[in-house]
């Protein structure tokens, strides 16, 4: 149900049925590992590519979400993902093999919420009974396209984050009551934003105004403030991103809570690791939403939370053209009954 | 290009500029100048023990001594871009590994490395120059000029 200018109530509470959340070994050294089902200690994870390693990241995703609800490919409807490099061969690659009906999304690394906006609204109006939807990135394979060779020793700026080797996956269901499961509510479509950040080390300077107007949107088409979340919790964005959001917000006249304003990016390393202002890419809102925030959840630590995961827009050769970056935030929250 | 640019941009994006800028963390451009001063300078210390190693054992002369020393200096480079020690050095060190001629090496192998999965003419051959290309290039190009500023000179009758 369209509820205000951009955003979809979702009143038949489309349940996350299960989920499955891969890793690279940057991330077994990070704080949540304990929430990834598979870790790999190695980049290449025995395939022949960095790409191969990619699609093999999505597809153990997938097949582990698949046996843990004990569903099989046939009995899903959709398969909605997508991820950072180009024609996001990988996913298409993963949806060959998987075979269910394919929609391959791109938004960059809102791709997450794109596709779990997009599977909670069909499955509300009995489009479909069963989805798989996710969004995955591999840190060498999106480095490789957008920026320099990953043995190459160029300085990075302090404003720069490091992509996230990972995949994260959700079977998305009908409700049929089923007990102490997170279910999806409310989506709010993001616009794309561009506030004249050219600089590709700084994405969480650029997709900050995209988030900002989204979660504005939010509250404004569901008539809610940020004090309905125990969290609200953006992708990406990184320190700086995170920082200026917050200011952003507050200068709207949203009353933010520091402290329930977390980032998925800011939440997935450890201090000692050199990851700059934090992680991103595709993966880094999917793993950190499928692995770790769902098991808080289930644990009872948050009730209702707004994942607003945040993408920039732009491709190397728009950034050699000296194009700024558009930038574009999709919102979805997420409650669960009981604890 | 950039006043052009600047001039482009609504007063929106220039106040969102400005607030940004609060929350931007800053390069630390002193520090980083030191550390790269210090790594360089061991750099080319070790390029120098290397060149006088020629000329004591090999009979090579302060002129000559050059080329064997970049070979040297760029064979190392290439061990350590191979073993993922480089970019580490790179990141800490920054204009102290790029400058000299081993971050010159290191451009090459590690887009040799990178794209060896696309095969090796059109993976490593195609892209072994993706970096470096432009330093030969622009290379090249200035010294050609600069020879060419100096024969005029000669020829007008010289300094």
């Amino acid at each position: 149900m369209l509820k205000g200018k951009q955003s979809w109530l979702f009143p038949n509470h489309p349940v996350i049925l299960s989920t499955g959340v891969s890793g690279g070994p940057f991330e077994a050294n990070g704080y949540l590992a304990h929430d990834f089902d598979i870790l790999h200690d190695d980049l290449w994870m025995g395939k022949d590519s960095y790409e191969q390693a990619h699609r093999l990241l999505l597809e153990e995703a997938a097949q582990t979400a698949l046996q843990k609800s004990e569903v099989k490919p046939e009995d899903i409807q959709f398969f909605i993902a997508g991820d950072l490099i180009n024609q996001i061969t990988p996913t298409s690659f993963a949806a060959r093999d998987l075979k269910i009906p394919y929609f391959g999304l791109f938004g960059a690394c809102s791709t997450s919420m794109e596709g779990l906006a997009l599977a909670s609204f069909l499955i509300n109006y009995q489009g479909a009974t069963k989805i798989l939807t996710g969004a995955s990135s591999h840190n060498a394979a999106v480095e490789k396209q957008f920026r320099y060779p990953t043995e190459y020793g160029g300085q990075k700026p302090p404003t720069a984050q490091w992509t996230v080797t990972g995949a994260g996956v959700a079977l998305v269901a009908a409700n049929n009551n089923q007990p102490n499961l997170p279910y999806t509510t409310s989506a709010t479509i993001g616009k794309v934003m561009d506030m004249g950040i050219s600089d590709p080390f700084n994405m969480g300077g650029a997709m900050a105004p995209a988030a900002a107007d989204t979660i504005s949107a939010h509250f404004n088409d569901l008539g809610r403030d940020a004090s309905y979340y125990d969290l609200i919790i953006t992708g990406d964005l990184g320190k700086i991103g995170r920082e200026t959001a917050i200011a952003l917000l507050t200068n709207n006249g949203w009353d933010i809570n520091p402290d329930k304003f977390k980032d998925c990016g800011l939440l997935l390393y450890k201090e000692n690791q050199p990851v700059q202002s934090g992680g991103s890419g595709a993966g880094c809102s999917a793993t950190v939403l499928y692995g770790h925030l769902l098991n808080e959840m289930k644990k009872g630590k948050y009730k209702k939370i707004l994942l607003v995961a945040t993408g920039a827009l732009l491709s190397p050769l728009t950034v050699q053209q000296k194009e700024t970056i558009p930038c574009i935030a999709h919102a979805v929250s997420i409650e669960i009954n009981g604890g | 290009m950039a006043n052009k640019k600047n001039k482009q941009k609504t007063p929106q994006q220039q106040q969102y500029e400005q607030l940004e800028k609060k929350f931007e963390t800053k390069r630390p451009v002193l520090k980083n100048c030191i550390k790269a001063f210090f790594v360089g300078g061991l750099i080319c210390t070790i390029g120098q023990v290397i060149s006088y190693f020629y000329i004591y054992f090999f009979h090579f002369t302060e002129q000559t001594s050059g080329n064997p020393t970049s070979a040297t200096v760029i064979f190392f480079s290439m061990l350590l871009t191979g073993f993922g020690i480089y970019d580490r050095l790179g990141q800490f060190a920054g204009a102290g590994s790029a400058v000299p001629v081993s971050g010159f090496g290191n451009s090459i192998i590690s887009a040799a490395i990178e794209h060896r999965t696309e095969g090796f003419v059109l993976g490593v051959g195609g892209n072994i120059f993706k970096l470096a290309g432009s330093v030969i290039l622009f290379g090249v190009f200035s010294a050609f000029v600069v020879a060419l500023v100096k024969t005029i000179i000669m020829e007008l009758g010289g300094l």
